[in-house]
């Protein structure tokens, strides 16, 4: 594949969705639909959970089947924070993202010694480990997850209205976008995408293979933790269900539904799994049935996601 | 005499119950063409597998510039001065031209590393610079934005050895350069391998007899993985055990 280059209208459009999602709580307000204001919140953070295994799958190549574990791990460092007095976000988020990079760290340090199957087998396991680890520990409420005595603040400011932490959400998963498009433009992104692409004419080139390949499952595990610690606010509970496998498969149905490998197919992912779901529930229990037609559709006529029918624009 | 750049010792490696090399002793001279020859199966890419560290050997070891390198993995080779082509051809096809070679540049120790996240590679005109010039070198100027893929196979061998060049090895190491280009892309390959022997050494694998005798300065003869014979071009040419293995062969 092509190295990864800014499409030529991706700047406008990005900046003018910016602006429209800057007046979308104001104006979800003005229509008396304010519950939106938490779904689209939602839809946010797993925008930019999945984009951080966007970052690790579509363009380091790595086909993690454990992303959840440093999802979940955000979370509940989120609510231990809380527990413990830290209830200020510039505190606790950077926390959260440091713990979870030090779980993909070590089980980066780990897997990306096996390839293929097993790389995909053992970060599942990995991960079911993480899981079963959480559940059993009392002080991590079992089974109940770790409830959230309230919402933190951010830098003296409170995130207790939905149109507050809308807003958090929004500014992190713009940074963050922000930090992955200079990146995959940058040297470690060539790196990464030339890496997925062909492995050992990068080291017969005299590129350190395993470590730019840990360095990029770091820093998606890290930007996993940090859509985590988000989550954990909007819901109120670290919940073991966010370490789930099933979650983590969650999350790759968005990347692969929006475009592996584009730098917006998780957004585009997280928001077309998302409100597919919404409104499906709307019609029947069975909502599955549905989404599983809609998914079957999605990968028959657009098999490199959502993202590649804007034509050859990386968008 | 002098110290050779490349020294390899008692290189032993079995695969399942096949002797794939066998107390392999090779020595490669700084400045030198040394061509390795022998029939297919010999074990000439595994042993070139061995030198540029894709594979560990069971025994022996290979001393590059003075220093052990035996146990170094393959990109910690390249930083100390080797560098491959491939038999069969092995760029990033769906790249152009210039950003292979760029890459090629970017990999390079003294090019600072990469990881850094924010600065555009687009705006590091040096890398590109740099690159185009080892793209002229190997006369693929005309070529450089194409993507490629779609390059014919010969340019494609050309762009491999730009690739290889970009590292600003001491050592070349060619596996089969030569291997399915026409009459006339290889006459220019050997024109190009003998003009990049001016400054850089290189260990040659190579079935194009005509293109062996023309180059090298020196021979390896391997045989179901043993050496039976290094030399000048016309000593091994009359070695009765050489001639004996390529028996019919045109000598």
């Amino acid at each position: 594949m092509a190295f990864y280059r800014p499409a030529r209208y991706q700047k406008p459009f990005v900046i003018l969705l910016l602006l429209a999602l800057l007046v979308l709580p104001p104006a979800l307000y003005a229509w008396g639909q304010a519950f939106y204001i938490g779904f689209a919140t939602r839809i946010l953070i797993f925008a930019l959970a999945a984009s951080s295994l966007n970052l690790v799958l579509g363009f380091g190549g790595m086909f993690s089947l454990g992303h959840a574990a440093f999802f979940g791990a955000g979370a509940y460092v989120a609510a231990l924070c809380m527990d413990n007095g830290i209830s200020d976000a510039l505190l606790a988020f950077p926390l959260a993202m440091t713990v979870a990079g030090l779980l993909a760290l070590v089980v980066g340090a780990i897997s990306l010694r096996t390839r293929g199957v097993y790389f995909i087998m053992i970060t599942l396991a990995f991960a079911q480990m993480t899981y079963y680890l959480f559940v059993s520990a009392r002080v991590l409420g079992g089974d109940d997850g770790l409830p959230l005595a309230g919402r933190m603040t951010l830098g003296g400011l409170s995130l207790t209205s939905d149109g507050a932490l809308f807003y958090s959400a929004l500014g992190c998963l713009a940074l963050v976008m922000t930090f992955l498009g200079r990146l995959a433009d940058g040297r470690f992104g060539r790196t990464i995408q030339a890496i997925r692409d062909n492995e050992a004419r990068m080291e017969a080139l005299g590129y350190p293979v395993f470590r730019y390949r840990l360095v990029c499952f770091v820093l998606g595990g890290a930007l996993a933790g940090l859509a985590g610690a988000l989550l954990a606010n909007l819901t109120g509970l670290a919940s073991p269900n966010l370490l789930q496998w099933t979650q983590s498969g969650t999350l790759l149905v968005m990347v692969i539904i929006g475009g592996v490998g584009y730098l917006y197919g998780g957004v585009i992912g997280a928001l077309v799994l998302l409100c597919l779901e919404e409104v499906l529930v709307g019609f029947t229990l069975h909502w599955h049935i549905g989404l599983g037609l809609m998914l079957i559709a999605i990968v028959l006529f657009a098999p490199r996601g959502v993202a590649a029918l804007f034509g050859k624009s990386n968008g | 005499m002098a110290e050779a750049l490349l020294e390899v010792r008692g290189l032993s490696r079995r695969f399942a119950a096949v002797d794939a090399l066998k107390e392999v002793d090779i020595s490669v001279d700084a400045g030198e063409i040394h061509a390795l020859i022998g029939p297919n199966g010999a074990g000439k890419t595994t042993f070139i597998h061995h030198v540029s560290g894709a594979l560990q050997p069971d025994r022996g070891s290979v001393h590059f510039a003075g220093r052990d390198v035996t146990r170094l993995s393959m990109h910690q080779r390249v930083a100390a001065g080797m560098a491959r082509s491939y038999q069969i051809t092995n760029v990033f096809l769906g790249l152009s031209v210039l950003d292979n070679v760029a890459l090629a540049v970017q990999g390079r120790p003294d090019a600072g590393g990469s990881f850094r996240f924010w600065k555009p590679v687009s705006s590091e005109q040096w890398l590109f610079d740099e690159a185009r010039g080892y793209i002229d070198q190997v006369g693929l100027s005309a070529r450089v934005e194409t993507v490629a893929g779609n390059l014919a196979h010969g340019e494609q061998r050309a762009l491999e050895l730009a690739m290889a060049l970009a590292t600003k090895p001491q050592l070349l190491l060619l596996d089969e350069p030569m291997a399915g280009t026409g009459q006339e892309e290889s006459t220019r390959m050997v024109e190009l391998i003998d003009h990049l022997a001016r400054h850089v050494t290189i260990l040659l694998v190579e079935h194009d007899m005509d293109a062996v005798f023309r180059l090298a300065d020196r021979i390896s003869v391997l045989v179901d993985g043993r050496l039976i014979a290094t030399g000048a071009p016309e000593a091994v040419r009359a070695d009765p055990d050489v001639r004996r293995a390529y028996l019919g062969d045109h000598l």
